[in-house]
């Protein structure tokens, strides 16, 4: 333990400590801005100074560990003032359209503002990048940016995927790609994790709220809404309910007041996921077990950040992913032919519309392979931050909403759906129908629940023994199957490795691609309370835990839907609407001419302003197939052009200076 | 960009792109898994290739195993590093004192004038980059032009056009 005292009172606190952290623990708050207790303290903003007997500067409380018989003051005159000139030198070049942007009122800058006291901005001048890079999931807006660098320790420290870092120096930084290309063009995956925590308006995802609008006004259209298992046990937060609540009853009426013609659950088509998906394992197994060839292990493929992620990093292993498509999607496809039939409306006529936890279901819809009969399976996918929006903007009063059930029959759901929403939730699910199928017996653990692979451990893994299964699947009598689950990329990486080396003991792995699974996804309400995960995931819990059904192949209205229009899983008919193939991108995109830039419009760019471009390659050397394309070239010219441009300014100051000595001699003579 | 063009005056042959990259690879191979080894391998890669193309460091962050934004991070931190393609030659008209006084300044404005290029510029042959120098510590050979690494001395305007015919 570490005796030191904070603004005169003595404290006490354990070694390696910080300041900011020991303040905190005794009720002290000091100010600050990029700190991110156990995930960015990197001293960036140097809002959190502090005054320490005997050192010579102000000190980063964030960074600074706290040492015997330390002194520190928190609040005097000279810390106060330090933090409102660097307060104010952050506004020096911050665009301050406030009132006319998405983070007003929801913004740490601001409320940083209004806690250390700023009446007023005195330092005005140049502006360093203002500029605003569009892609269908993630939009930058860098004359916002404050340059915390939170979100490329995010990307780089937590996703492992480096897709953002700070580029140029001094007043030209910017958090931006390499060469500060588009995102879009790049292996950003669009997980959003970033636009999580970004503590100003600088990154959100791209904005498709006003085409739901535009939908939901549009006679011609049918408006379909389905929601995610994340929503129902998040959304409440934006209404100032506690972390985790479940309003699922809420949400749907929400929904239905917002004008939305059905209210359908994405629940329906986990439950579909898992017969599809499970078949889909079960044939692999057997054709293992028969010594025919197959890859195993399988590898969900419910995440499309996750299914970027493989695509850029190891595009060799994609026929690891099993070829489902995402539930979201499955429910699209279904919606346009199977619902569409039943209600005698035609596929173009149909409008669906996704709310999802995650900004990458935005990129995903505008994947080529997320159509059926030439219209895409999901027309606009909205966050559950973009929804809360909405039901604000709509005046509806969330909390003391009645509570209702979503529609049938694509809203019925067993509580294996549900879990979909957390990690080590697609495979709990899974097992629950495997295993049964197999061996006509419930899957051996407590309320179902495999305990091994629940919580949030990097990677977490399970082993389930098949026992006297039924005749047709004698093959893998006895054969103990593996399972690994694993959230966040970085996590995914460490899998794949073994994977790509063909060293993987498992049979089947699930990914997700946000740590936490998608109850922690880039599109979920941003919290400040440490204990979030644990909140959310227990709602989700419950909310299985509350359902009469809770194994997928016992859903009525999946069995309905088999009968009336797929036959069975993995069928032709499924493998039409419900399955999908992937694209091999490579790391830096070499593999595919497809990307996810928007084009620039006139007015707030949508996702649906995305043009499907393809830029081919302008190569210049065949032989080593130099690539440069369009944007890299005169972003790198652009940069020598500043460069030299300084040189010459040099020059011209030493030219300067000598013919002022060479007059100064000519005068003496 | 640049093919491969036997040089008359150049003591060694101009390198294939396959036998640059082949080098560079080397260079890596040597740093790989040191930390803090990057701006080494960047500095290597600038004198073999020249430049620091996008190609080239997709190339270095591949083999690397570090984000390609990291690796453009660092080149745009650094004013040594350069993105663009620089001429196969550096002229540098020495601009230090003695230099100046004897004549340095005309020699830049004739250089401009045959280069068609501005300071700092490259020619669109790719053939010479145009820089100017502070002192090169040759004042007794004012006016200097240095190319590449040989110096010419006491040089005028007049000379200019049969120094550059060399290259």
């Amino acid at each position: 333990m570490v005796n030191l005292k904070i603004n005169n009172k003595e404290v006490k606190v354990p070694k390696g400590t910080t300041i900011i952290q020991a303040a905190k623990k005794n009720n002290i708050y000091i100010p600050n801005l990029c700190y991110l207790e156990g995930v960015h303290q990197l001293g960036s903003c140097r809002i959190c100074v502090v005054e320490v007997k005997g050192a010579k500067t102000l000190q980063a409380a964030c960074m600074t560990q706290v040492t015997e018989g330390m002194e520190v003051f928190t609040n005097t005159q000279k810390v106060r003032k330090a933090r409102k000139v660097l307060y104010e030198l952050l506004l020096s070049d911050h665009s301050k359209e406030c009132l006319s942007c998405k983070r007003n009122q929801n913004c740490e800058l601001q409320e940083l503002g209004n806690i250390i006291g700023i009446e007023e901005s005195r330092f005005e001048g140049e502006r360093s990048d203002n500029s605003i890079d569009c892609s269908v999931s993630i939009t930058r807006d860098m004359a916002k940016c404050v340059l915390c660098r939170r979100c490329a320790t995010i990307c780089n420290e937590i996703q492992g995927v480096g897709a953002i870092n700070a580029q140029n120096r001094g007043f030209k930084t910017s958090i931006s790609p390499a060469m500060e290309l588009p995102i879009g063009d790049v292996n950003c995956i669009f997980c959003g994790q970033c636009t999580k925590v970004c503590p100003v308006g600088a990154l959100k995802e791209t904005d498709s709220v006003n085409e739901v609008w535009e939908a939901l006004y549009n006679p011609k259209k049918r408006v379909v809404v389905q929601t995610a298992p994340a929503i129902r046990v998040a959304i409440g937060e934006e209404f100032g309910l506690e972390p985790g609540s479940r309003v699922t009853g809420k949400l749907a009426a929400a929904l239905r007041a917002l004008g939305f013609d059905d209210v359908f659950d994405t629940n329906f088509t986990a439950d579909l996921t898992i017969l599809e998906e499970g078949t889909e394992l079960l044939t692999r197994l057997m054709n293992y077990a028969e010594g025919k060839e197959t890859a195993l292990p399988m590898i969900t493929s419910c995440s499309p950040g996750w299914i970027k992620y493989i695509e850029h990093t190891f595009p060799d292993e994609l026929d690891h992913l099993s070829t489902c498509k995402s539930p979201h999607t499955m429910m699209g496809a279904l919606v346009k032919s199977y619902y569409a039939q039943k209600i005698n409306k035609r596929s173009k006529d149909m409008f669906v519309v996704s709310v999802m936890p995650c900004t990458a279901k935005k990129f995903e819809i505008k994947r080529r392979e997320m159509q059926n009969d030439g219209f895409p399976n999901v027309d606009a996918v909205i966050t559950t931050r973009e929804l809360a929006a909405m039901i604000k903007e709509a005046g509806i009063d969330f909390v003391n909403l009645e509570e209702e059930e979503f529609d049938t029959p694509l809203g019925f759901s067993s509580g294996a759906a549900d879990i979909f929403g957390v990690t080590g939730g697609v495979m709990e699910a899974a097992l629950r129908t495997a295993y049964e199928i197999v061996t006509g017996k419930e899957l051996p653990f407590d309320k179902l629940h495999v305990k091994p692979i629940i919580g949030f451990d990097n990677i977490k893994s399970a082993e389930i023994t098949i026992k006297n299964p039924k005749p047709e699947f004698k093959a893998i009598d006895g054969v103990t199957v593996k399972v690994a689950v694993t959230s966040g990329t970085k996590g995914a990486r460490e899998l794949m490795e073994e994977v790509a080396k063909a060293k993987s003991p498992y049979h089947f792995i699930e990914v997700m691609g946000c740590p936490g699974g998608c109850i922690m996804g880039g599109g979920q309400p941003r919290s400040e309370d440490p204990d979030i995960r644990n909140k959310r995931l227990k709602g989700i819990y419950d909310e299985d835990e509350s359902k009469k059904i809770r194994k997928s192949h016992e859903n009525p209205y999946i069995n309905e839907l088999y009968k009336e229009f797929l036959g069975k899983p993995n069928s032709h008919k499924s493998h039409e609407y419900l399955h999908t193939h992937y694209v091999k991108r490579g790391e830096f995109n070499e593999k595919t001419d497809e990307r996810f830039m928007v084009s620039k419009t006139a007015h707030q760019p949508t996702p649906n302003d995305y043009t499907e471009k393809r830029i081919y390659k302008t190569s210049v050397d065949e032989q080593n197939g130099e690539n440069h394309n369009e944007s890299a070239k005169i972003a790198a010219l652009s940069a020598e052009n500043a460069r030299l441009k300084h040189e010459v300014e040099d020059a011209h100051k030493t030219l300067e200076m000598f013919k002022q000595i060479i007059m100064d001699y000519a005068n003496k003579e | 960009m640049s093919k491969t063009v036997q040089s008359c005056c150049c003591s060694t042959k101009e390198k294939t792109q396959k036998e640059k990259y082949d080098e560079i690879a080397n260079v890596i191979e040597l740093y790989k898994g040191k930390d803090g080894s990057l701006i080494q391998v960047l500095h290597l890669a600038q004198e073999i290739y020249g430049y620091l193309p996008l190609e080239l460091q997709k190339f270095i962050s591949q083999r690397m195993s570090i984000p390609l934004s990291k690796i453009s991070g660092v080149i745009s931190f650094y004013s040594f590093f350069s993105t663009a393609p620089r001429g196969k030659h550096t002229i540098r008209v020495c601009m230090g004192t003695a230099c100046y006084v004897r004549g340095g300044k005309s020699i830049v404005e004739k250089l401009k004038e045959i280069l068609g290029v501005e300071i700092g510029g490259t020619t669109e042959d790719g053939k010479f980059t145009f820089e100017i120098a502070r002192c090169i510590g040759a004042c007794g050979l004012a006016p200097a032009v240095m190319i590449d690494d040989v110096v010419y001395k006491q040089v005028n305007v007049n000379k200019l056009e049969s120094i550059l015919s060399k290259y």
